[in-house]
Order: structure tokens, then C-alpha cells, then sequence
């Protein structure tokens, strides 16, 4: 009995220490890794990234590859699942880095994901760009404080998300004060709310409200019913869409009429379904808006709807637009498994017009010089209000 | 009459005398792991994650299978000793000593999660079984709703920059470590004294076990490994934050040691493994890896409801007997 | 004052919900002492069979909610076929890990088929009612009113009828009331399907209150309200009842007097000193051990 336990421990030991003995023969092929969040906590972002990666991916293979220097490359997109949890993210990055030999990494999505994962893409020397990760650590060295040289984002961070939004509730809606309610146990959002403040407060208004709950409350009754007693003009909630819809909601119940803004945690289209007629009028910050009229956001979205069925949001976006980044480094690369080439393409400031703006990232960052778009709920739907540039 | 003597048969490997030879051998391949990239470092970092797990359950097996009680606090004592381990070598040691100061650090988180250890034992003398339980579930929320708050560790933004100090070579040696000490502390006096109090209290009461004292170590011993296996899983991943120590970190250790054996030293080693490498296995299946392994689970758990090896333990483990077994056999 | 009144209505509201699914976990755990921690995740199911009776089947409120007990009633007594019963002599904990391992497998099931979190449109008719000052709404008055009538019609299934009574003898003494011809098999599955039936209405109504769903929606929930059936005194009814309202009360209170942030560690750091003065739980009678 002992004997048969240790002996298909063994075996089952064998199978994952000796893998790759199936490798695909055939013409060589661009290996692409992705890094979702498809079980887990945040299942629908990791749905979002997968699906607009699997359609970037299609577009070019069913334009015959990618021409580098000449010749036409398929590209292999091997998607890995982070389950939302850290030491898995970190886990399926070495994967990806030293058993399956990618040459650059898109994703993860959600910033504690991200973090360990660009720690080892770093120390790899291997290129990882995060479509959605807003944290400004993630591409920052934190022993040294400078900027890690292989770890990109197609996204804006936290810091300028915050300040775009203090200075909008201040000089464009005229707040003078202002409220904040948000999830204090997920970072995205709790930087956002502090650097909210920050920017409000240096801009001359005053926030006299700054309520928390934690991830996966449904009942902001008593944080509410305490902001309504502090009388702001505005309540700034840099929440989760879920979370908005039913704040809004009891905020109308509890009587509270001043209107709710938002950051990026918004910016699905779901909202409207959910929020309906409480939420019209409001202002979000987002990464790109799908009724714009530039034609490559018309193609994407027309594209995403046609293969999936919905108006793609914006992880869809970003994530587009992160492989749309690759594919042009990629291109000017011309290489298939040079990972130091594709880094320097990168970095080399080209700007890239994307779904979500235009990109190009600054000399020695990994941080992209994009604008915001700010959007407003109108008749329905999400309707593009101004754009905020750096 | 004539009087047989007959040994009793042990397979050539369960000797005794192999267990240092053995363990020397693996120390050095683990040290000669990362130097001579013996495997990649994916391999590697299952490897290490395999054995920060067997840390794990070797440590809930203290509380869940040798004392009998339930607790679903692990995560927190993880948690604690993640975070002081972390902010000692971020924070307070300089990086010439890393090199001393790293175990120095995982001791240090180990005795931070032994305190709290203390603490919660306390509420164990009056309160057991299934309220037990509650506290110790408490406390997993009350950790990690502190740790959100306070902002100088990072809060809910998380704890980095921690350097990658754990090696397969430091994990085997807690790991062994662990194992022995659990061993050792199973077979002493407060071992037996535990295993008596999990079969019943009020007898072993009266027998002049120190129930107290008993319960107060069993938890320390506990809290201070489930630290130890924090501060290296920490030094691994190179960031933490306090989510990552909820209550399904906590299930999943149980889970480990449930499916491994119950209340078994090999059980917990078999469950740990078995969880790591098939968690790995199933990637190719993408979504529904989460949908068969619990399945997998709900139909071992019908069919071998003590666990893959139940109550029996790998020969290495028991107290050493004599080398030749006397029988006398009447012929 | 108000501000107090008013909070005292979130809290019932919450309250109700916490106790009709710490009602389901006492009510297993009195017949099989086992505690079923997929328990959360029938809540969960609760929640997402709402949703198919609202957008699928396009029912009112009535009939939706009686599919939601129908239903959950149903899956309830096969997950006891299935996975608990096999193991009714096996020790306590195997069956501990098997409802874990029941519920992940629930949550993960519904995620594989849809990861988004879905909406549910209106059911109930928004009218409110301000009674100077203090809003109550129609929905906050259906949820308290509908819970206590549950929990009084789960009173008198329980203290006045055979079937309760036979429920009573099995939480009694197991093994041996099959002698007096009482059949354990069927009592186990009724009590099974009355305690899942009230999760999914506790989860049919949560979702009216909060109408956003997610496959992970059960999983804290489920944990919290198992805290209440145990400060209540686990296998006791009327434990669970006031164990739900109590939870319900302190986190209520508790965020609306100190800072947000320290909520959840102020209520369960109360919760446990309540324990530690009552270790049985309120109403939990101390177990006899023979020596």
C-alpha cells in the first residue's frame, strides 16, 4: 500500500518535472506569454484580457504572422491563470520565463498580481507589460527607488488618475467639498482616494468626508449615512463598478442628492445596466471611451462585438493596446527570441496611436505619457466629456 | 523448547542509520540547485513552494491532528511573521548583514507569530471544539484588518522590496527542521500529553497532565512554524499584502492536511506535496482546473475519508526500537 | 436619535439576512454535527437562481422566491446524497473538508460559465416612506417582514410537528434513535433541504437589497454567518436567530460610531470576549462529557 502511495506520488512528481518533451515541431513561432485573472476574485477582468489577447493574437495569425524582416511568423499565445494570487502569479511567470521560453510577457492585470510578477520578469530579463495595472510601484524598483528597465504598462498610474480627478471636481463641477467612500483593502482604489485628496485639497476645496469599507461589502448605509451628515457637493468613489451601482442606490434612499464621480474602476459598460437612471450625469475617469471617433478604437470595438458579443471595456482596451505595443516593437525587433532587442524597440519612444490614446513611453520609463478621458453618463450610456492631458 | 530469535524485517532504506546520510545528500543537491541550474527555476519554485507548504501543514498538524482542535487561524500566524520578517530585512537590517540576518528575520517572524500564538491559547483552556474554531477565525479578520491599517507597512497597498532571499537549500533546511522538531515534540511528554488531551481531556486531567501548559506549548510551537514558513514565502514572492492571508489561505492548509492523513507526521508531508504538484499539474485544463480539483478532492475524501495515508506514519518517524526484535517462539 | 434609529433598521435589515443563513448552518449541524461550510455557497446559488428567475423566466417576486427554495431544497438534499452520506461514520473533520471542497466546486462551477458579475433589474417597486428624517423603504420592511415570518414558521416545523420532532430526537442521539424507528436517512435529508431552502432565501433576498451577483459573493458571508450561528450556541434555533441579529447589529454600529477602517477587527475582537464570557454560546448547552 505504502509502496503504490510513494510510487504514483512519484509518477505524478515525474510529470511536471519532465515536461516538454512534446515540443510542437513545425516552423518556428513568435512564443507570446499572458497572464490572467481567469479563476479567482476578479474573474471578469481576467474574461476581459483573455478575450481581446486571443483576438490581437487571431488578427495577426489570420493575416499569415507577423513579418519580421521579411518572413512571416505565427504567433503562440500561451495563456496562464494567476488566480488572482500572488505566489500563483509569480509562479506561472517563472513558467512562462524559463520552461516555456516566451519572449515577453502581457499582464498581469490587478496590481498585487503584477507586482511579484515584474519582479521576476526583471530579474529575468525579460519584457512584461501590464495593460491595467495602475500601482506606481510596479514599475518602479523598490530597493533602489529607480525605474526597473523591462517592465512596462500600457496604462496610467494611480498618481495622475488621482490628480486629473481632484482638479476636475474642483475647477470644472466647482466642489468646494467633497467626499470620498472607498474599499479600503484593495490598493488601486485606496491610492486613488488618498491622492484624490491630495489634489482636491491642493487645489483649495476641502474633503470632509473619507469613508472606507472593505472588499465585498454590499451595505454602505452607515458610511453614507454619515457622509450625508457631512453635506459635501460632490462624493468622489474611485470604486469597483459592482460597488458603485449599489452605492448609488442607497445613497438615493438615504436621501443623499449630489452626485457621485468616479476613476476607472467604472469604466464598464455594465454600469448603465446596473446603476440605471440613479446614475445619470455622472463624471469617471477612464482609459478610453468606446464611442470615440478615432477608427482604431471603431475597428476594435467592432471587432470585440462582432467575436464576443459586448462592447469591450476598458482591461479590453488596454489589453489591446498592450499587444498592439508588442507587435510594433516586435516588428522593428525583427527578431523572434531576442528578448534584450524587443526591450530597447520598446523603450525607444515611438509613439504608438492605440485604442486608448496615444502612447510612448519616456527614456528609462516604463510608464507611458497618455492622457485620461473623462466620461459622463448621458441618456444611457457612457458619452465622452474631455479629454486631460499631462 | 528451543528459543527462535527473529528480526523483524525492515526494508533496507528504513534503517535508521540512512536518515543523516540521506538528508546530507539532499542539502547539497539543494544548495547545488540554483548554482548549476540543475532545474529551471520554475521547477525550482514549485520546489520551494512544495516545501514552505510542508512547513505549513506540519504546523496546523500540531493543533488540527495532534490536539484534536480546529483551527482556521494559520493565515494570520503566517501573515505576522510574513510582515515582521519583511520590514527586518527591508527596513532595519543593513545589506551587508542580509546574509546572517535573513534566518536572524525568519526566527524573529516566527517569535512574533509564537506571541500571538500564546494569546490565543489562552482562550482555549475555557473554550473548545467548534468555538475554538470561531476565535481563531476571528483572529484571521482581526490581522488582517489591523494590518489594513496601518499605513507605515503599506496597508492594503502591500509590503515590497524585499530581496530574494529564500533558496531551496534554506527551505529544505527549515523544512527538516520543521518535521524533526514535530517528530520530537510528538514523542515527548507534552507530545503524549497532547495526543491524551485530544482523546480526552477530563481523563488526562485526572492522570496530572498540564493541560495549560500543554495547550500554551502546542500553539507557540505551532504559531512560531506557521511564522517561519510566512517569513520565507515572503523573501520568495518578494511582496505581500494582508489579502493574501485570509481565511482560503487558511482551508487551504486544512485541506492539506486532511487529505494527506490526519494526525499523521507522513500526512501532512503527503497531503502538502500532493496539493503543490497537482495545483501545478492541472493548468493546462485553465478555467475548470478549479472546478475538477475539488471534485477530485469530494471523491478521495468518500473513498479514503482518513486521507491518502490515514493514521500510518513513514518508518523513519518512530521512536527508534531495538535493531533486532526478540521473539520467542515455542516450538 | 434618528441617526441611531436609522442605523437600528440597517441592522435588522442585515441582521435578518445574517440569521436565516446562520439558521441553515445550526439546523445541519444540530442533526448531523457537521458543520457545512458550502453552506455560503448555497447562498451564493440562491442569489444566481434569482437572477435566472428574474432576466430568464421573467417571474415576479413570489414565484421567483419559491423557485429559489424549490431549488436550493433540491440541490441541497443531493449534495447530502452524494457527499455526505458516504461519509456519515467517518471522522467529523473528512466531512468538514468535503463541504469545503463541495463549495469551491460551486463557486468555481458557475465562474466557469460566467466570470462577469450580473445585474438584477428591479423587482419590488421603489417606494420609500420618511417618517421625519428616517427613510425606510419598502424593500428594508419586505426583508425583515419575510425573514421573521421564515423564522417563525421554521419555529413551529420544529417544535410542532412530527417531522420537527423526529428532527429533535436524530440531533439528540444519532445512533441510537433508529431504534425507537425513527428514519434517519429521510430526517437528515428534510432538515438539509429546509436549512438550504432558507439560505437561498436569504440569498434571494440579499440580492434584491444588494442586486449585484458574483460566484464569490457567498464565500465571507458564509463565514460571518457561521460566527453568528456559534455565538448563538451552534444547534440551537433560537442561537442563530439572535446570533444573525447580533452580528448584524454590532458591524452596523460599529461603522457608524468609529472610523470604518477598524470595523471589522472591533466587532469580531467583541465577538470574541462575548465567547469568552458565554464559551458555549448564548444559548448552547455545555456537552456532558462521561470520563
Amino acid at each position: 500500500m505504502n509502496k503504490q502511495i510513494g510510487l504514483s506520488v512519484l509518477a505524478v512528481a515525474a510529470m511536471i518535472f519532465f515536461p516538454g518533451c512534446g515540443n510542437n515541431s513545425g516552423s518556428p513561432t513568435v512564443k507570446i506569454g499572458l497572464i490572467a485573472e481567469i479563476s479567482g476574485q476578479i474573474p471578469a477582468v481576467g474574461a476581459s484580457c483573455r478575450n481581446a489577447a486571443l483576438l490581437s493574437v487571431k488578427q495577426i495569425n489570420d493575416a499569415g504572422g507577423i513579418d519580421l524582416g521579411g518572413k512571416k511568423y505565427l504567433i503562440q499565445l500561451l495563456v496562464e491563470d494567476s488566480a488572482s494570487k500572488a505566489d500563483q502569479a509569480a509562479v506561472v511567470t517563472q513558467k512562462l520565463i524559463t520552461q516555456d521560453n516566451v519572449l515577453a510577457i502581457i499582464g498581469p492585470n490587478s496590481s498585487g498580481n503584477a507586482l511579484p510578477a515584474s519582479e521576476i520578469a526583471e530579474q529575468s530579463k525579460t519584457v512584461l507589460i501590464t495593460p491595467w495595472s495602475t500601482n506606481p510601484k510596479t514599475t518602479i524598483n523598490a530597493k533602489t527607488g529607480t525605474p526597473k528597465k523591462y517592465v512596462f504598462r500600457a496604462c496610467f498610474t494611480d498618481i495622475f488618475e488621482g490628480r486629473v480627478m481632484g482638479k476636475f471636481c474642483h475647477d470644472t463641477l466647482k466642489a468646494q467639498k467633497a467626499a470620498v467612500l472607498f474599499d479600503v483593502a484593495t490598493e488601486v482604489f485606496k491610492s486613488q482616494a488618498e491622492l484624490f485628496r491630495k489634489s482636491f485639497e491642493a487645489a483649495g476645496g476641502k474633503v470632509v468626508g473619507f469613508e472606507t469599507y472593505t472588499t465585498g461589502d454590499k451595505d454602505f448605509s452607515s458610511q453614507l449615512t454619515k457622509i450625508r451628515n457631512a453635506g459635501p457637493d460632490v462624493i468622489f468613489s474611485p470604486s469597483y463598478y459592482t460597488d458603485v451601482s449599489l452605492q448609488v442606490q442607497q445613497a438615493r434612499r438615504l436621501g443623499i442628492k449630489v452626485p457621485f464621480v468616479g476613476s476607472d474602476g467604472w469604466s464598464t459598460p455594465e454600469l448603465i445596466k446596473m446603476c440605471g437612471k440613479d446614475c445619470e450625469g455622472f463624471y469617471f475617469c477612464n482609459h478610453y471611451s468606446a464611442d470615440s471617433e478615432n477608427p482604431a478604437t471603431r475597428d476594435f470595438v467592432a471587432a470585440y462585438k462582432a467575436a464576443y458579443g459586448t462592447t469591450p471595456d476598458d482591461v479590453a482596451a488596454l489589453t489591446w493596446d498592450a499587444f498592439g505595443l508588442l507587435w510594433q516593437a516586435l516588428a522593428k525587433s525583427g527578431s523572434i527570441d531576442d528578448r534584450e532587442m524587443l526591450r530597447q524597440r520598446l523603450s525607444e519612444g515611438q509613439s504608438y496611436k492605440g485604442v486608448t490614446g496615444s502612447i510612448v513611453f519616456l527614456a528609462n520609463s516604463g510608464d507611458p505619457v497618455k492622457g485620461a478621458v473623462i466620461m459622463r453618463i448621458k441618456d444611457g450610456k457612457f458619452v465622452w466629456s474631455s479629454d486631460s492631458q499631462p | 523448547m528451543r528459543n527462535k530469535i527473529s528480526q523483524k524485517r525492515i526494508s533496507f532504506f528504513s534503517r535508521r542509520r540512512f536518515v543523516i546520510p540521506v538528508l546530507t545528500a539532499f542539502f547539497i543537491l539543494m544548495l547545488l540547485l540554483p548554482r548549476y541550474h540543475l532545474l529551471n527555476p520554475y521547477l525550482q519554485q514549485v520546489l520551494m513552494y512544495i516545501g514552505i507548504n510542508i512547513i505549513l501543514a506540519e504546523s496546523l498538524n500540531i493543533i488540527n491532528g495532534f490536539m484534536g482542535e480546529f483551527s482556521v487561524g494559520h493565515a494570520a500566524f503566517m501573515s505576522i511573521g510574513a510582515y515582521i520578517a519583511s520590514i527586518l530585512t527591508v527596513k532595519i537590517i543593513p545589506a551587508s548583514m542580509l546574509a546572517i540576518g535573513f534566518p536572524l528575520a525568519v526566527i524573529a517572524g516566527g517569535l512574533a507569530a509564537a506571541g500571538v500564538g500564546f494569546l490565543v491559547a489562552i482562550p482555549s483552556f475555557k473554550i473548545r471544539g467548534d468555538y475554538l474554531a470561531i476565535v481563531t477565525l476571528a483572529l484571521v479578520m482581526i490581522v488582517k484588518s489591523i494590518i489594513e491599517n496601518i499605513d507605515a507597512v503599506g496597508a492594503a497597498r502591500g509590503f515590497m522590496g524585499m530581496d530574494r532571499l529564500t533558496t531551496p537549500a534554506w527551505v529544505f533546511f527549515w523544512t527538516v527542521l520543521t518535521v524533526w522538531v514535530t517528530r520530537n515534540f510528538l514523542y515527548s511528554n507534552l507530545g503524549r500529553g497532547m495526543l491524551s488531551i485530544r482523546e480526552d481531556e477530563i481523563a488526562c486531567e485526572l492522570m496530572s497532565v498540564n493541560t495549560r501548559k500543554v495547550k500554551v506549548m502546542g500553539f507557540v510551537v505551532s504559531a512560531f512554524f506557521a511564522g517561519v514558513a510566512g517569513g520565507l514565502f515572503a523573501h520568495l514572492i518578494q511582496y505581500i499584502n494582508p489579502s493574501m492571508f485570509d481565511i482560503l489561505k487558511s482551508t487551504d492548509i486544512l485541506i492539506m492536511i486532511y487529505l494527506g492523513g490526519i494526525g499523521s507526521i507522513t500526512g501532512a508531508i503527503l497531503g502538502a506535496t500532493t496539493y503543490t504538484l497537482v495545483l501545478e499539474l492541472l493548468r493546462p485544463l485553465g478555467i475548470w482546473r478549479m472546478v475538477i480539483l475539488p471534485l477530485c478532492l469530494i471523491v478521495l475524501m468518500i473513498f479514503r475519508p482518513r486521507g491518502i495515508i490515514g493514521i500510518k506514519e513513514f518508518s523513519w518517524f518512530f521512536p527508534r526500537t531495538d535493531k533486532r526484535v526478540q521473539i520467542k517462539e515455542r516450538v | 436619535m434618528i441617526y441611531l434609529l436609522q442605523q437600528g433598521l440597517n441592522a435588522l435589515q442585515l441582521g435578518s439576512i445574517y440569521a436565516l443563513i446562520a439558521l441553515g448552518y445550526t439546523m445541519v449541524y444540530g442533526v448531523l454535527t457537521m458543520i457545512n461550510f458550502a453552506h455560503g455557497d448555497f447562498f451564493m446559488v440562491g442569489a444566481f437562481l434569482c437572477f435566472v428567475g428574474a432576466v430568464f423566466l421573467k417571474l415576479s417576486v413570489i414565484p421567483a422566491l419559491l423557485l429559489t427554495m424549490i431549488g436550493l431544497a433540491i440541490l441541497g438534499v443531493t449534495v447530502e446524497r452524494v457527499a455526505y452520506r458516504p461519509l456519515r461514520k467517518a471522522p467529523r473533520v473528512s466531512l468538514i473538508i468535503t463541504s469545503l471542497g463541495v463549495g469551491m466546486f460551486l463557486e468555481n462551477l458557475i465562474l466557469a460559465f460566467n466570470p462577469y458579475p450580473q445585474h438584477i433589474p428591479q423587482f419590488i417597486p421603489d417606494i420609500n416612506w420618511n417618517f421625519g428624517g428616517l427613510s425606510l423603504s419598502l424593500l428594508q420592511l419586505l426583508i425583515i417582514v419575510v425573514s421573521i415570518l421564515l423564522m417563525l414558521a421554521l419555529n413551529f416545523i420544529v417544535m410542532r410537528t412530527m417531522v420537527g420532532t423526529a428532527m429533535r430526537a436524530v440531533s439528540w442521539d444519532k445512533d441510537n434513535v433508529e431504534l425507537i424507528g425513527v428514519p434517519v436517512d429521510q430526517v437528515v435529508a428534510i432538515t438539509f433541504a429546509l436549512g438550504s431552502s432558507l439560505g437561498g432565501a436569504a440569498g434571494f433576498m440579499y440580492s434584491l437589497s444588494y442586486p449585484v451577483i458574483d460566484p464569490y459573493m457567498g464565500v465571507l458571508i458564509g463565514w460571518k454567518a457561521f460566527i453568528a450561528a456559534v455565538v448563538g450556541g451552534i444547534g440551537d434555533i433560537r442561537g442563530a436567530m439572535l446570533g444573525g441579529y447580533i452580528l448584524g447589529t454590532l458591524e452596523i454600529l460599529v461603522a457608524a460610531f468609529l472610523p470604518s477602517t477598524c470595523r471589522d477587527f472591533v466587532a469580531f475582537s467583541l465577538l470574541i470576549i462575548l465567547l469568552m464570557v458565554r464559551p458555549y454560546g448564548i444559548f448552547g448547552k455545555p456537552k456532558t462529557q462521561k470520563v
